[in-house]
């Protein structure tokens, strides 16, 4: 006797984001690790960032009910992380960070396990276990047995154990971790298959600041607990947002004044360095003519745009986290 | 997600039944149980006293075979209550290294290689873990228990008649209770503690509460008094009557070690641990 599938998820709300926090707080024996985290994540591909420590595996956890929330709650598709636990545990696929795996099965048998756990009977998760561990490429290793898979070999298995059931939602803990740049390459390019599908959003926590800005298009910097920063890297592309970075000579005093007179936006980052966003209507010229009106000299200019790196590291050097709101960046 | 295709698709198909996945852990273990030679060959030594048994009931039956081997029936052993316990404990001793064999690989194998992150982030629960490893001992031990040991039974009720069927049905339940609570106590603890040579000591000695238990449910229980006398000198300076506890107290504390047991699957059997 089997169930469809579709009834179990009758309960999840596919209208709601994918990932809602709501005063979220956990703590281990008294010490607070995740502090009040309040967000709304609804991106096809969300990467959670943040230095060691910083809570990121431990919200993730939260999130898969392994660890009891001290106060608020977080919803995923709606559905609250405590009460409808089973039901979203159906939704869910889960790459952990450290290697964990069933010892002495084939790569198809612990697939196959994985998928009859998730609740895909005999049959059906036989048939899925082919075709999950074909899509990471392990169709030829398949019948060996996984305690002999190299390092890259047993990332790709542990993706395929995330996926062989189909989820909604695939929680995805530093997927490219040991892995060599070509063996990296063919899982960001994974990943975002998965993710261009349109079949299931992702969370990729990461410390790669390169692989999260390949395959997410929201962020989420966490720090000592706290969530820092929110951006939405998809909106900030589509805006374009370009700034001119100087590096100059001479006094700037004169030079800052006439820039705002100007009605472009202008920020000095150090003596001799300045940020300018300039207004429809500027011309880089018209700076040019007021470096030599207050004698200062241009002797480099360039476009730039904030990069990952760059928001990564304001973040970072933000001291006051426990005033600090979480910094939106759109 | 075809394997031609190689793109990812959700799964929408039917979804087994919730009750049953728990058995999902003892159907895979079973296969990979079976390839070891070691424990196949002790897992077919086992049936050896069964089969003893078995021709030990026939004979009981067979004038032609006991003359042949010049036996007389009073030289056989009685088939009686006795007969099953002893056929009970030696089965049930057995079963002890094979649940040494079995049992406790299959919790330590997830543990040390992080396999519990994989179980418990699907929809199955620690209690679904804990049964589902447990009904591996628990299977594996039954066929080799209260299977074969029901069978005698009929077998020998079938060559007495249905009075002695009748008359001995406590035996029948005695087989498959004794087993089960033997079953179980291994399926929980696969460690067994140091025996303390004292009355009361029992109470905390496995092997003296399950055979406290087994000659309760066979009848044969008979509550022990000794006497301690301590001597120096030759001069006696002390005397203690030491009884026994009653079956009751064996009972109970076989139920504190499996509530234990559980208190301690309970707290062990986590995805991670938070360790301070």
């Amino acid at each position: 006797m089997t169930q469809p599938a579709a009834v179990t998820d009758s309960r999840l709300n596919d209208s709601a984001g994918v990932i809602s926090l709501d005063n979220l707080s956990v703590s281990f024996g008294g010490r607070p690790i995740l502090k009040s985290l309040n967000s709304e994540l609804r991106g096809r591909a969300i990467g959670l960032l943040g230095p060691n420590g910083a809570g990121k595996t431990t919200l993730i956890h939260t999130l898969l009910g392994f660890h009891p929330p001290s106060s608020g709650t977080a919803r995923i598709f709606g559905s609250d992380i405590r009460a409808d636990a089973n039901q979203i545990k159906r939704l869910i696929g889960y790459m952990p960070e450290r290697d964990s795996f069933i010892t002495k099965m084939s790569g198809i048998h612990f697939v196959r396990f994985m998928a009859e756990l998730s609740g895909l009977p005999p049959a059906r998760a036989l048939e899925r276990a082919h075709e999950s561990l074909f899509f990471v490429g392990l169709g030829e290793a398949r019948y060996r047995n996984v305690d002999t898979f190299s390092l890259g070999m047993k990332q790709l298995a542990k993706l395929a154990q995330a996926i062989v059931h189909g989820p909604k939602l695939i929680f995805l803990d530093e997927p490219t971790n040991g892995l060599d740049p070509p063996a990296r390459q063919r899982m960001i390019k994974m990943i975002r298959e998965i993710r261009d599908s349109g079949q299931a959003n992702i969370v990729l926590s990461s410390h790669l600041l390169r692989d999260v800005e390949e395959c997410c298009e929201e962020i989420v910097i966490l720090k000592e607990g706290r969530l820092v920063v929110y951006c939405n890297l998809e909106e900030e592309r589509k805006a374009n947002k370009k700034f001119l970075m100087l590096e100059t000579r001479g006094e700037l005093q004169t030079f800052v004044q006439g820039v705002s007179r100007m009605g472009a936006e202008c920020a000095v980052t150090s003596d001799h360095r300045l940020r300018i966003i300039l207004q429809d209507g500027n011309e880089i010229r018209d700076l040019y003519r007021l470096a030599a009106d207050s004698q200062v000299q241009i002797r480099r200019l360039a476009y730039k745009r904030d990069s990952l790196e760059d928001i990564f590291l304001k973040a970072m050097e933000n001291q006051n986290v426990s005033e600090a709101a979480p910094v939106l960046m759109k | 997600m075809a394997v031609l295709e190689r793109s990812y698709k959700r799964y929408e198909g039917a979804l087994s039944p919730e009750w049953s996945r728990f058995l999902i852990i003892p159907r895979h273990a079973v296969r990979n149980i079976f390839r070891s030679k070691l424990f196949t060959g002790f897992y077919a030594l086992s049936f050896v006293w069964p089969l003893v048994c078995a021709i030990l009931i026939y004979l009981h039956h067979n004038a032609e075979a006991l003359s042949i081997m010049k036996l007389n029936v009073l030289d056989v052993l009685p088939i009686d209550a006795s007969f099953f316990q002893a056929f009970v404990a030696v089965q049930a001793t057995v079963g002890f290294f094979l649940a040494m064999l079995v049992g406790p690989q299959q919790v330590s194998r997830d543990l040390t290689n992080n396999g519990l992150p994989l179980y418990l982030c699907r929809p199955f629960s620690r209690s679904e873990y804990v049964v589902g490893k447990m009904s591996i001992v628990i299977i594996l031990l039954s066929t080799i228990t209260w299977v074969p040991g029901l069978i005698l039974f009929l077998l020998q009720s079938y060559l007495e008649g249905w009075a002695w069927f009748s008359d001995n049905l406590p035996i029948a339940s005695a087989i498959f209770l004794g087993s089960l609570v033997w079953i179980l106590l291994l399926a929980f603890a696969t460690i067994v503690n140091q025996m303390i040579e004292t009355h009361w000591g029992n109470l905390i000695s496995l092997n003296a509460l399950i055979q406290n238990v087994w000659a309760g449910l066979f009848g044969t229980f008979v509550r022990q008094v000794g006497q301690v006398t301590e001597m120096r000198r030759g001069v006696v300076v002390r005397e203690a009557l030491l009884t026994e506890p009653p079956l009751w107290a064996s009972w109970f504390m076989l139920f504190l070690i499996c509530a234990f047991c559980l208190w301690l699957l309970s707290r062990k059997v986590k995805a991670y641990e938070v360790v301070k």
